[in-house]
């Protein structure tokens, strides 16, 4: 069955946020929305769950964490305790205040680093990737929403986008899934 | 405007009551003289068992020193073996002072940490005013009334101070002329270090501070009556300015005179900005407190969550700050491990581990923790859980500054701390609550007022 997307162009953001909310609200499913900045509380109105960058980072962070100390504490106590500038290198607590700062930049580097890979892996973004545009002016000065559409309820959805205040209403046949 | 509940007004009255009537007698219990102290010791090794061992054995090798006044903590190390060659009673006579400083200490921190919480409060109200916050002036009255309590906390912290500066008690050792008779170190900062300078020093800080707070105060108030043209909003941006640029040389003076120079042969560079990163964040937590108590009773309907987020994520920024700075001071002084920087840290070690690492514990990993969650900063019993800890934490690190210097080894929270701190709460609650009901909860002659209650994050 060949489905088809309806795409509806603005050139506010105002307007986009409400014809998502409208869209939503007669139960038509949103594919995806295209802005060239971020629009404020967009992500509310399509009803986005949260992400969870932040909980991949904290966890990242408690790996880094490990690293260093595990790194550490074999280097400095277990494979070599030597003396230097009578550093106390019995235990690890002992000789633990001059190895916070790397501790603590480990723990950072981790949480970082790994934070923004999984951002570009989740968001399927890599240096020779094509892009997915649909149209050149969505990363300029237009807003682009995609309607899912069935042959049946095309014309009733262009109606009720037109109705939101949308500049141009396209119909397209879907492209094979790439999300 | 605001009511002072008839229940707050006797709590704060049955905690003013207990406290003083404790601190009487953790003032009336100390020892008059050796034979005293000799008994009490006595006394508390048959009860204490191996615990008040311990603490006699340390005692003997610190305090045989042999400087008779040892006031100053001295690292054990140095005259460990000689105990007994020293020996007799010259080791209770030292063991009588500490004791005889103890509630006096126990006053001094109390007071001191009131006092910082609204001197903290102050400053970041300045800061709010300066910066043009569009979130915060839905707190401004709150922020107001906590720092009504700086003139009655000024009063008294200034009273302890002329009386200690003028060596009625012993909680400074360079205030003792005969002390500095005998030490060429404190001798050599006497241009800074004298009763007089202190106490002089002491009044330009507490006046500057107070007539900032006074005049903020009003122009706030006149802003409500008038806002046209913003002429009295702009008085206070001016002020505010101002007042920040003379709180940072105060606060880092006032730190050295009123929290350093009890150990007067220590120094460290970073000391004024560790002080207050203490009272910033108290401060900001006492906030918290107080609006989220508010809000709880209905008065501040114009505060929302984000509000509290906002709060809470300074609650959570500056502890982290201040463990920053805790960690800087401790790492540098450990590693490089100077004889003459590095007491200051064995003897805080040595006798207050428990005090010294807890504090940390409360002020930095309990926060990081429990404050890291964006949802969690929304919770209000969240953020009170965590004030509460902060807030404790923030005494001990107040307690692990003056004591050790004080009464040393013989530490311990008992009758005359807790009476103290009691006291000091009830006063401090009197005072906020009752300049609450002074204005209206809401300024709304603010020019920022209406983006500011409709802030949301």
């Amino acid at each position: 069955m060949a489905s088809k997307v309806i795409q509806a162009f603005y050139t506010d953001d105002d307007v986009l946020m409400d014809a998502v909310k409208k869209v939503r609200k007669e139960h038509h499913h949103i594919e995806e929305v295209f802005t060239p900045f971020p629009v404020h509380g967009l992500d509310k109105a399509m009803g986005l769950p949260h992400t969870r960058l932040a909980i991949t980072a904290f966890m990242y962070g408690c790996l880094g964490l490990t690293v260093a100390i595990t790194m550490m504490n074999f280097i400095m106590i277990e494979d070599w305790p030597q003396n230097i500038g009578g550093k106390p290198s019995f235990s690890f607590i002992e000789n633990m205040p001059s190895f916070v700062p790397v501790m603590f930049e480990l723990t950072v580097f981790f949480s970082a680093h790994l934070m923004v890979i999984t951002f570009y892996m989740r968001s399927r973004i890599w240096p020779f990737k094509e892009a997915e545009n649909p149209d050149v002016r969505t990363t300029d000065d237009h807003f682009l929403m995609e309607v899912s559409a069935t042959s049946e309820n095309v014309d009733e959805l262009i109606g009720m986008l037109a109705e939101t205040g949308a500049t141009e209403i396209k119909v397209k046949d879907k492209q094979g899934d790439n999300h | 405007m605001y009511t002072l509940p008839n229940k707050l007004k006797l709590f704060s009255l049955i905690l003013v009551v207990v406290g003083l009537i404790g601190l009487i007698a953790g003032f009336a219990t100390t020892p008059s003289s050796i034979e005293e102290v000799k008994e009490q010791l006595a006394a508390h090794d048959a009860h204490g068992g191996g615990h008040g061992n311990a603490h006699e054995v340390k005692n003997s090798h610190a305090e045989s020193a042999g400087h008779g006044e040892g006031h100053e903590t001295k690292s054990h190390g140095e005259e460990a073996g000689h105990g007994d060659a020293h020996g007799g009673d010259a080791h209770y006579e030292h063991v009588l002072h500490q004791l005889q400083n103890k509630p006096w200490a126990s006053l001094y921190i109390a007071a001191f940490f009131f006092f910082m919480i609204s001197l903290g409060v102050l400053a970041f109200y300045a800061i709010q005013i300066a910066a043009q916050a569009g979130w915060s002036p839905v707190l401004f009255r709150v922020m107001e009334a906590i720092t009504a309590y700086l003139v009655p906390g000024g009063i008294i912290m200034f009273v302890i101070l002329a009386l200690s500066g003028f060596h009625v008690n012993h909680l400074f050792v360079w205030a003792d002329p005969e002390v500095v008779a005998h030490d060429k170190l404190i001798q050599g900062k006497s241009g800074w270090l004298n009763s007089w300078g202190f106490i002089i020093r002491a009044a330009l800080f507490l006046a500057g501070w107070m007539l900032y707070r006074h005049f903020a105060v009003k122009f706030s108030r006149k802003q409500d009556e008038d806002a046209t043209g913003n002429k009295w909003y702009k008085k206070s941006f001016k002020i505010s300015a101002a007042f920040l640029v003379f709180f940072i040389y105060t606060e880092s003076m006032m730190s050295w005179d009123w929290i350093m120079s009890f150990d007067p042969h220590w120094f460290s560079t970073l000391f004024g900005w560790y002080v207050f990163a203490g009272l910033f964040v108290s401060g900001i937590t006492t906030i918290a407190m107080i609006t989220i108590f508010l809000k709880s009773r209905g008065y501040l309907e114009f505060v929302n969550n984000s509000h509290i987020h906002d709060l809470a994520k300074f609650m959570f920024g500056i502890s982290i700050f201040w463990t920053y700075l805790w960690f800087s001071q401790f790492l540098l002084i450990w590693f490089s491990n100077i004889p003459e920087e590095v007491t200051y840290y064995i003897t805080r070690i040595d006798d207050y581990k428990l005090p010294f690492f807890g504090m940390v514990a409360m002020n930095f990993i309990f926060p990081l923790l429990v404050l890291m969650n964006s949802d969690f900063k929304r919770v209000n019993w969240f953020v009170v859980m965590a004030g509460v800890i902060i807030l404790s934490g923030h005494y001990l690190d107040v307690y692990n500054m003056v004591m050790p210097a004080t009464v040393g080894a013989s530490w311990f929270i008992g009758l005359s701390e807790i009476s103290a701190v009691l006291l000091f709460l009830g006063v401090f609650l009197y005072v906020v609550f009752s300049a609450l009901t002074k204005a209206p909860l809401l300024a709304k002659g603010n020019p920022f007022i209406e983006e500011s209650k409709h802030f949301h994050y």
